[in-house]
Parts: C-alpha cells; structure tokens; sequence
C-alpha cells in the first residue's frame, strides 16, 4: 500500500531475524504494564528494601558516618547468607503481587477476544507467544529480583574484599534463587489466565493457588507427620530450595530432599506448560 | 533476508493432495484434491461444508489427517513458517487484541510477521487508511464498531504485503455501504496482481462479483469447480429452449454441429440447455428444427448463474451441468478438481 496511491503493494523489504521476534511483545506490552498506577507504584515501592539495604551496605563500611550517627557496625544488620534470603524473600513478595496484577492482563485478553489466529497466522509459533508474554513478566520481575539482589551482593563484594571468598554462594544464589520464583510465578500467571480467560478471576486464582496449596501441603504435613506435603506446594518447595542454597544448615533431616523439591517444580512447570498447550490455541475444537 | 519470492506463472496458488481433516474425530474434511491458480479464488458452500476448516488447515491451525497441502509450492506441513510468512489471513469472527489502538495492533502484528519496526510503522497507517480507518486508527479498537473491526481485521492481513490473502467471510455483519467498500478492497487488490485471494462465503452474490474461480465444498468434499472466468470469457452462446416434437435426431444434428446439448427437463417441460460454438448461428437451430419438424416454443439467450452451480452442486446434479457448460474444468463425483 502507499498513501499517494490508495493502492495494496507486496512487501519485499528485509525481514527481521526470527531468533527474537517473540521480545516484540515485550515492547507491546511494556507500555500498557505501567499504565496501571497501583503497579507502578509497586514497582517502585518494590525498591525501597533495596535502597535501605544499599544504605546498610554503605554505612557498614563508612566509619565516618557511623561515627556521625553514633551507631556501631555492630549494630547494623551482617550481610550474609540468611540476609540475602530474607531479601530474597521480600523482592520476591514483590515480584508476586506485581505478576498477579500484570500477568493475567497478558493473556487473558487475547484469549477473550480470540485474538490468538491474528498472532498465529504469521511465522510466529505458540511456543514463541508463550516466551515473549514471559518475558514481559521475567523482564520486569528479572528488575525487582535478581539484578538488584546481585548488585547488593557486588557492592558489598566491592566494599569489602574478602566478603566474596567468605559468601561466594549468596550471589549465585541470589541469582538462581529469584530464576527459580520468577519462573514459577510467570508460568503460573499466563497458565491460570489461560485457563479462566478472565482476567479479574485469573489474579484471584493466581493468589489462592498458592495460598490453597500451601494450606494443603501444611494439612498433610501435620496429618501424616511428614514433609511430603511440601511437594503440594510449589511456594514451599521454592522455599526448601533457598534455604538450601543462602542458609547454612538449611538442609536439616526434616526438610524436603532437594533432588525431590527440583522434581516438584519440574513438574509443576511442566503441568503449567501443559495448561498452555491445551489451551493456546488459534481455534478450539469442540468435541 | 527478505521476502522470499518466487514467480507466479506456472505454479499453483493452492494445491489440495487428497487432504483430510478430522476434528474431535469427526472427519470435516474429506479427501480434496484441487489445483488451484486463479487471481480470486471463491471457497462456496453451506455451513459446516468445511471451507473455514479448509482456511484453518492450509494456516497450518489443522494438521491432516492424511494427503497434504500446498500454497505456491510450499507444504503446509512441513513449511510452514514460510507459508504463513506468503499469507494473510483475515479471520471470520471477532478477533483483536482488547487495550489497544488500531495502528498499534497492526504495527504490532507486521514485526510479528517480521517486518523491521519503522517500515511496519509505516505500512500499518498505510494498511488502515487504505481501508478507510482515517483518524479512528488511533482509538482503541474495543471501542470500534462491527464494520470498523471487519477493517481492522482487513488491514492486518494486509499489513505484511503477502502474496496470498484468505478472507473469511469478510462481508460479515456489515451494513450495505461497509459491505460495497469491502468488496471493492478485495476487487482492487485482485486487479492490482499483487495478490491471489482465496474469498471463503455463503453469500454468491459476493462471490460472483470478486472471484474467477469458485471452489463449492459440501460435506467436506470438492462439490463443484468453476472457472467463472474462462467462461465470462468464452465466445459462445448459452441457450435454453423449450421444444416439441421429435427431439433426438434434432440434438443429434446439432451435436454434429458442434453443439453441446444437454436435456434440462423441469416441470415436465421438454427443455434443452446448449451451447453453441464460435461461427454457429442461431438461425441454423431454427433450421435444423424446421427440417425435422421441431417445434422451438421458447428460446433464451441462458448461462449458469453461480447460483445454478452451487444449487447443482448441493443436488448432486454435477456431471450434468459440466455437460452442459462444457467449461473445461473437470469435476469428479468422488470430489477431486484439477
């Protein structure tokens, strides 16, 4: 087509790569994310522990200040690997609450409108929809979690020299701790709104699924004397897992194996993907 | 890269290799074979006949059960990515994307079908004011009306300049004034030689008026084929008449005349249809009838309607028809087109 002459004209320009194509949506929807201001006021609120932590960080290693305020180093909160967990767990809080208010908005409403054949009648697959609606989510989730959580642990690395040698697996744990949520949590998002198609309903169900399976998992435990149940709840496998990786001794006799917890969440991935096989799809047949 | 191209001439638009389909395990599809290479391509039949499933499959939505597909030479099945990269496919019902605007959704849709950002920019406002979306491009398409959607539906399929359109039923729930506009866009890209399009209708009318061939399924199975074209082109004469008397030496002598003569009896009346040749007069008719003391009650200047196909086709009345049309498609009772 051309303005000037009102009439269809074939493209026969360049055509991008098709490796990362699917991050298009990730553009699409970036805007639309932070049109809501109760999520860009989590967001940013997202960042508060961050900054205070920053703060500690610094002041731990600036007796000047220290001194000005009268407060000891002592006095200030150790940076090790209980604190990263407990940091860990705080973004990641965060990274829920803002997954359950943007994720259903990524599906749902392509699936309302019938809006999939539109994406699926091009050289774009449902594998490559399903990655770029989860990157919008990992992306944004990815800045709560694991980048700042990291970049605490490098300034303090940076601050104090031999704190690396001493910690040298909160960094990584950090990183792969917020991987393991941030998956979960996104795959779980677009799964349930795939499901009930309706966005409102989505969210509810995003945060009662957990909070139901959590209260499962703790009715088993307590019913059979066991920590089986853990393996009900992917929140409780999530946190069997960190305990693991950023607390010393978190693997006691009474916790949930790690190779079963790995499991656990392989499979509960696996039944998210599942979901969206079933049910992304450019038409539906009626049986 | 870019748009891979090859010429038009000589390769089919759509190839259909006994293609089967089963949905729910209930087949829908039936073993069409076709070759099919018109400018515009009209997909007839009834509901249920399986033209929408048809769409469906050579989109890659359905995969068959058994035979295959192809579009420009491409397998349906196994290149798929560059067949739906050679399509544009306007869907039948409501289908768009809630929270956006017009342009947004059509640019967005052109970088899927991987165009580079700017030139999908641009060709989305191109795409939406070629439609006749001016400045309502910008408003949030939920806000649209049923025919403003059928465009923006339009203008999507648009957007990445494809080689092939599928238009489902584009005239949908549209108004006389949004409905001439629709026709018109798909007339003048099938003028333009940019573009095949395959026109999936109900409605003959529409079909009549854009396509120059016509693919009639039923019960997922290729009913009837014509190449509308060839015969609005053909210089021959199509008559009906309505005789008395003593016929079979009367047909016999205008058979050796190169006639095609068919008994079309209605209503108890001895009817004929035929077609004469170029150089064939129709004075030689009353002739021929003269010297073997026919009388010729009635004669009509006749030729099939789309209307007359489709119903033909739907009563199985097929081989009959071709008889008399002599058009040179070939039907097959088992449904196969070639």
């Amino acid at each position: 087509m051309t303005l000037r002459d009102r009439a269809f004209r074939r493209y026969r320009g360049r055509v991008t790569p098709r490796r990362w194509r699917f991050l298009v949506l990730w553009r699409y929807s970036r805007r639309e994310v932070f049109a809501s201001r109760m999520v860009t006021a989590l967001y940013a609120l997202s960042f508060a522990p961050i900054l205070v932590a920053a703060t500690v960080i610094y002041l731990r290693h600036n007796l000047p200040a220290l001194e000005a305020m009268e407060i000891s180093a002592a006095d200030l909160i150790a940076v090790n690997g209980t604190t990263a967990y407990y940091m860990l767990i705080t973004q990641c809080c965060f990274a829920f609450l803002i997954t359950a208010l943007v994720g259903p908005g990524l599906v749902s409403p392509d699936l309302a409108n019938s809006g999939l054949p539109l994406y699926l009648c091009r050289p774009f697959s449902r594998l490559e929809y399903v990655l770029g609606k989860l990157s919008v989510l990992l992306i944004l989730t990815s800045t709560m979690t694991w980048v700042p959580l990291c970049a605490l642990g490098l300034l303090q690395a940076g601050l104090e020299p031999g704190w690396l040698a001493a910690h040298g697996n909160v960094v990584p744990a950090l990183f792969a701790g917020s991987w393991i949520a941030i998956l979960c949590l996104g795959l779980l998002a677009l799964a349930l709104s795939a499901w009930v198609r309706w966005r409102i309903l989505a969210a509810a169900m995003i945060v009662a699924t957990l909070l139901v399976a959590d209260g499962l998992s703790e009715f088993v435990n307590n019913m059979f004397h066991t920590r089986w149940g853990d393996l009900l709840s992917p929140g409780d496998m999530v946190f069997s897992l960190w305990t693991r990786m950023l607390i010393e001794g978190g693997g006691s006799a009474t916790a949930l194996p790690a190779l079963a917890a790995w499991l656990g969440l392989a499979g509960f991935a696996a039944l998210c993907l599942l979901i969206l096989h079933l049910k992304l799809r450019a038409y539906e047949v009626v049986r | 890269m870019s748009q891979t191209e090859t010429p038009d001439t000589g390769t089919p638009v759509i190839e259909l290799d006994d293609l089967q389909v089963r949905l729910g395990g209930r087949p829908v599809l039936r073993g069409l074979s076709a070759s099919l290479g018109g400018r515009c391509l009209g997909l007839l039949g009834p509901n249920g006949a399986g033209k929408t499933t048809l769409l469906h499959t050579l989109l890659g939505f359905h995969k068959p059960a058994s035979g295959g597909a192809r579009i420009f030479g491409r397998d349906v099945s196994k290149e798929l990515d560059e067949v739906r990269s050679l399509v544009g496919y306007m869907p039948e019902n409501d289908s768009f994307v809630a929270n956006m605007s017009a342009v947004h959704l059509v640019r967005m849709l052109g970088e899927l079908s991987g165009l580079p950002a700017s030139e999908s920019l641009e060709r989305a406002h191109e795409a939406l004011f070629y439609v006749g979306l001016g400045e309502a491009r910008y408003r949030d398409i939920g806000t649209y009306s049923q025919g403003m959607k059928q465009l923006v539906k339009l203008a999507q399929a648009l957007v990445h300049g494809p080689r092939l359109l599928l238009l489902d039923e584009p005239t949908n729930a549209l108004d006389p004034p949004a409905r001439e506009r629709m026709l018109r866009h798909v007339t003048e890209i099938r003028d333009s030689g940019e573009a095949h399009i395959v026109l999936s209708s109900h409605l003959l009318r529409d079909v009549e008026r854009c396509c120059d061939e016509v693919l009639v399924l039923k019960d997922g199975k290729v009913a009837a084929y014509r190449n509308l074209e060839a015969e609005r082109r053909a210089n021959r004469k199509f008559l009906e008449l309505e005789l008395r008397g003593e016929m079979d030496g009367f047909l016999s002598a205008m058979r050796s005349l190169g006639a095609d003569c068919a008994l079309a009896p209605r209503r108890g009346r001895r009817r004929v249809k035929m077609v004469l040749p170029e150089g064939l007069e129709v004075r030689t008719i009353y002739h021929e009838a003269a010297e073997r003391q026919v009388q010729i009650r009635r004669l009509s200047y006749k030729r099939d309607s789309l209307e007359e196909i489709f119903l033909a086709a739907m009563e199985g009345a097929e081989e009959e028809t071709a008889a008399i049309t002599g058009t040179d498609s070939l039907t097959t009772p088992s449904g196969g087109a070639h």
